[in-house]
């Protein structure tokens, strides 16, 4: 074995090592729970969790600051198993601490896996509503549909980040070229006035309304409001440019119709939509409050299950602490908007199970090590006490 | 002599137990403490006045006790009772405390005006409550982190003076002379009352007379009912839904056709009250209360539990004798180390049984486990640090534990009297708390995990101090407080992380996620990454006796981040329950302790019990 080797093996398998990434881990969740209140929390996982190097803008220069998420994770994850590996010898007496590490290390892939694999959608019903699909909460798609066939809509979504390129889309179903003129990742809308330039838009609503580009927000409680103006571009010549933007409560803003080559359009910007095999029809949606206060007490939406594909049918209740867990996907209570719609959470994560092994493992590790130093030192005491 | 000192100090330790068990007696002839038993449905939960009364004064002046002008001092519920049957009294009582100069030039008060120098009555601040009023909406809208201290002092005395009026509105119509005589005229007339607003509806000749009496008592019925929010009338089926303000009750009168006995019952004993007829009050109070016992006997019985907690205000007695033990154990250092330590140690062990049963008897009370809100867990946190003081003390006998634990114990009950500052403690869980399992497995875990880092943390003060500031520190001390701090710090390792991992899976259960990454989540995960740090640094050699003692008392600025620090911030999922001045506590707190770990790094010859050592070779590095 050379020098080299054996340093690099004594490098990742010392608890120096370990001892280190704990302090820089400890530091990295602090700084991120601090920066929340500018960042919101979506951006913080990102910036730190999901990285490998905690990034500052210098001018336009992103300087890496501090080892990410990724970065502390991923060496304290080599340093275990490599100190499994090479130090640890399996007895009786260590077996606690053996199940516990074994466990920290499934659950430092588990939360790697989380973080590849999760994905966080909406669901808003109304009372009597029924939707097949659901909605991403922070990302959007441009969505071209061809409705000329009363009986079904043939749908073209562009996702959000290929607008915010700009690179002009040629999508083979689209007898037409989309050309991003402009895109706003968040904005505000006012009407137009004389004094107001000229428009972008050369039809539909954007030649009454402007777009105002706004700074993005990261607020737990307000959202971007991406706008955009779109030209469509046939054969031989433009179609015209379009001012889209995703619909809010405030400002409804639905998609704008138009003919071509024979066929009838809509045009608009919306939500991230999947679609599901099932279909939820809210037929009941329940905020109660405790006796004489405004305190919640209890927050349930009772909904209408179907599945062609499965044979579903039937009737199921979601409320506080009690999620529906359907196809790969838990449905939980999120929200509500008014006291007829219920705001669901849907979330995928195919790895939900390998944190439960996980802190099975470690809290069973960490409860017979402490039963072994316990009876230990308890053994210890009596002798002392029997021999003075 | 000597010898039963011990056997004393537990007798007087029981004896201060026992005199508040006594049965409180009433300050004069009224009834008063029958009174505070009535049932009265209040943040959603049925409760006695006598609770409505003492936690409103601690809002508005962080104490139970009144002094009257004339410098009669009176119990809580004898206040409630001006306020409610006999307001133009109670407005003269100084009862509301103002500390913020500024908000004292907005009501050109001057702190000379004030009882003990910060206290005003109703009737002192009465001119200006326009002013107050605006400057409540132009400071509402701010987000309640970027408030100034001003506007916080603001919206504070705003709550309170609301409050106040819902008291004022709860039982009679504040504004009247005689209410009960009033109702009983408006009762007498209703028929032809209702004749007349019959007929004038028809278009026909009817008695005018008649006519406005009915609107006025109307209108006085509906004032009544908007500005309360106190449903002191119980439903008519011994239900906990349906219950009605005063004014809502006697609203209901005109579809009824007569006044609701309850509402009426109120009135007389407001009315008997005034003119000072005890034997009415008395009465009239025990017809009332016999007769709410056969619709309410459990809700009545669970009244007069909860109003004889608070007269014995167990949580107080726990942190006196707490204050007891820390000094007794202390002065076992110095002379008589066994008689003064097993005194402190009884000492100890009937405060702790003390706190037990209050936190026993607040979770009947509420049903709940005990952790449910700040309040709780500050209760929480001290028992179960002082519970590992006692085992420590068993097994070591060297009053390490007892002093720990009448730190520990006294400064959670501290704690927690400033945090019942914001109103009554046994509040409803909102919705996504309302889960006894998860509140007993997850909460109760976390929370003695924080009781257990702090309390290694405390262990390592004391190392620290003993060491710098004596020569008791010798070697077989030093050693067994290190042996102490570590075992300590495993406890710790295992509660926090177990306790975390449960909040990970109820978080699963309940959002769908097993880690979200939320501040409170990050805190509880600090915190057994700190200990993680300790326990492989130990393990690794990287850290000796001092420096062990150095990171336990980093944990204690650990655990002050995780369990209010992060509420602070105002963010994310747990952000709950949160007093602003606890910032500037929490950050003296902090620089406390980061002070005490430079003290700790200086060099041996610096150490009291260490400079005379330091020819021989010593474990402490």
């Amino acid at each position: 074995m050379n020098d080299v080797f054996r340093q690099f093996r004594d490098f990742f398998v010392s608890l120096k090592l370990t001892v280190v990434l704990l302090i820089l881990g400890m530091i990295l969740v602090f700084a991120a729970t601090l920066d929340q209140v500018n960042l919101g929390i979506w951006a913080v996982q990102e910036k730190y969790f999901r990285s490998f190097f905690v990034m500052w803008r210098v001018g336009e220069v992103p300087v890496p600051v501090f080892p990410g998420g990724y970065f502390v994770g991923g060496l304290l994850l080599l340093n275990l198993i490599a100190a499994h590996v090479e130090r640890f010898k399996f007895t009786a007496r260590k077996s606690g601490i053996f199940l516990t590490h074994i466990g920290l290390i499934l659950l430092l892939i588990g939360e790697l896996l989380s973080g590849l694999w999760q994905q966080d959608f909406q669901m808003k019903i109304g009372e009597g509503e029924t939707k097949n699909y659901a909605e991403s909460p922070r990302l959007n798609e441009l969505a071209i549909t061809d409705t000329t066939d009363a009986a079904f809509d043939d749908v073209v979504a562009i996702p959000e980040a290929l607008i915010a390129r700009g690179d002009p889309i040629q999508h083979p179903k689209l007898p037409f070229k989309v050309v991003v003129k402009a895109y706003y990742p968040n904005s505000m809308l006012a009407m137009r006035g004389a004094d107001s330039g000229p428009s972008l838009a050369t039809t539909g609503i954007g030649q009454r309304v402007a777009a105002a580009p706004q700074p993005p927000t990261y607020k737990p409680d307000e959202q971007n409001i991406p706008s955009a103006f779109i030209e469509l571009v046939g054969t031989d010549a433009s179609l015209g440019t379009w001012l889209v933007r995703v619909p809010t409560q405030d400002t409804p803003f639905p998609p704008q119709t138009f003919s071509y080559g024979g066929h009838e359009w809509k045009i608009g910007l919306r939500s991230l939509r999947t679609y599901k095999p099932f279909a939820l029809t809210l037929l009941k949606f329940n905020h109660d409050v405790y006796p004489g206060t405004d305190i919640p007490k209890n927050f349930s939406s009772r909904l209408h299950l179907t599945n062609a594909e499965s044979h579903d049918d039937r009737e199921v209740l979601i409320y506080m602490n009690n999620p529906l867990r359907y196809s790969g996907l838990t449905f939980y209570q999120a929200g509500y908007d008014g006291e007829h719609t219920t705001v669901l959470q849907v979330v995928r994560n195919p790895s939900w199970q390998l944190p439960y092994i996980a802190c099975a493992l470690m809290s069973l590790g960490l409860v017979i090590q402490f039963c072994i130093h316990l009876f230990a030192f308890i053994g210890k005491r009596r002798t002392a006490v029997a021999s003075a | 002599m000597k010898k039963y000192l011990p056997l004393l100090a537990l007798l007087l330790a029981l004896a201060m137990v026992a005199r508040t068990l006594v049965t409180p007696k009433n300050p004069g002839a009224f009834d008063v403490n029958g009174f505070g038993r009535l049932p009265v449905l209040a943040n959603g939960r049925i409760k006695p006045l006598d609770t409505i009364a003492r936690s409103s004064l601690l809002q508005f002046q962080g104490r139970q006790s009144v002094t009257r002008p004339d410098g009669h001092t009176l119990t809580p519920t004898e206040w409630l009772l001006d306020v409610t049957c006999n307001a133009t009294l109670a407005d003269a009582y100084q009862t509301f405390e103002i500390t913020h100069p500024d908000l004292l030039a907005l009501f050109s008060l001057k702190t000379e005006d004030g009882a003990g120098g910060k206290r005003y009555s109703f009737n002192q601040l009465g001119p200006k409550l326009a002013e107050l009023d605006r400057q409540a909406k132009l400071a509402s809208p701010v987000e309640s982190a970027a408030r100034t201290p001003f506007q916080r002092a603001v919206l504070q005395l705003y709550e309170s003076l609301i409050h106040y009026q819902q008291l004022r509105h709860a039982l009679v119509a504040p504004g009247r002379e005689d209410f009960l005589a009033d109702l009983m005229t408006f009762q007498t007339k209703l028929p032809a009352g209702v004749a007349a607003v019959h007929a004038k509806q028809a278009g026909q000749a009817h008695d005018e007379a008649a006519l406005t009496a009915m609107t006025e008592m109307g209108e006085q019925f509906m004032e009544m009912s908007e500005s309360t929010n106190l449903l002191v009338i119980p439903a008519d089926n011994g239900e906990t839904t349906g219950w009605k303000t005063a004014g809502a009750a006697l609203l209901e009168t005109f579809s009824r056709g007569s006044v609701a006995p309850d509402a009426l019952a109120y009135a007389g004993l407001a009315h008997a009250w005034r003119l000072g007829q005890a034997d009415k009050f008395n009465e009239l109070l025990r017809l009332f209360q016999k007769e709410l016992g056969n619709r309410y006997a459990p809700e009545l019985a669970k009244c007069d539990a909860e109003a004889r907690f608070n007269s014995a205000a167990p949580f107080y007695t726990s942190m006196t004798l707490y204050a007891f033990a820390f000094f007794i154990a202390v002065f076992s250092w110095i002379v008589w180390p066994d008689t003064l330590g097993r005194s402190a140690f009884w000492f100890v062990a009937v405060a702790w049984l003390v706190a037990t049963a209050g936190i026993a008897a607040r979770m009947w009370l509420e049903g709940r486990p005990p952790v449910t809100n700040l309040y709780s867990s500050a209760l929480f946190v001290g028992w179960v640090a002082v519970a590992f003081c006692i085992a420590l003390e068993f097994f070591y006998r060297n009053a390490m534990g007892s002093v720990a634990a009448g730190m520990i114990g006294f400064s959670t009950l501290l704690i927690g009297h400033y945090l019942s500052l914001g109103g009554d403690t046994l509040e409803m869980m909102r919705a996504v708390l309302d889960s006894n399992f998860w509140l007993a497995t997850h909460v109760v875990t976390v929370t003695a995990g924080y009781g257990a880092t702090a309390l290694a943390g405390f262990l390592a003060l004391i190392y620290v101090f003993r060491g710098l500031l004596t020569r008791s520190l010798d070697k077989p001390t030093a050693d067994s407080l290190a042996r102490m701090v570590y075992g300590i710090v495993c406890f710790a390792t295992l509660f926090s992380f177990v306790g975390t991992v449960l909040g990970g899976i109820w978080a699963d259960q309940s959002w769908g996620r097993f880690w979200g990454w939320d501040p409170k989540e990050n805190g509880a995960l600090i915190i057994v990454i700190w200990n993680a740090i300790i326990l492989h640094a130990r393990w690794g050699g990287m850290i000796k006796q001092r420096g062990l003692m150095c990171l336990a008392i980093g944990g204690n600025i650990v655990v002050g981040w995780s369990w209010f620090g992060v509420n602070m911030l105002g963010v994310g999922l747990h952000s709950y329950g949160f007093t602003d001045s606890a910032f500037f506590w929490l950050t003296a707190f902090v620089i406390s302790q980061l002070a005490v770990i430079a003290l700790a790094n200086l060099p041996l010859d610096k150490w009291r019990s260490f400079a005379g050592r330091l020819s021989a070779p010593s474990p402490a590095k």
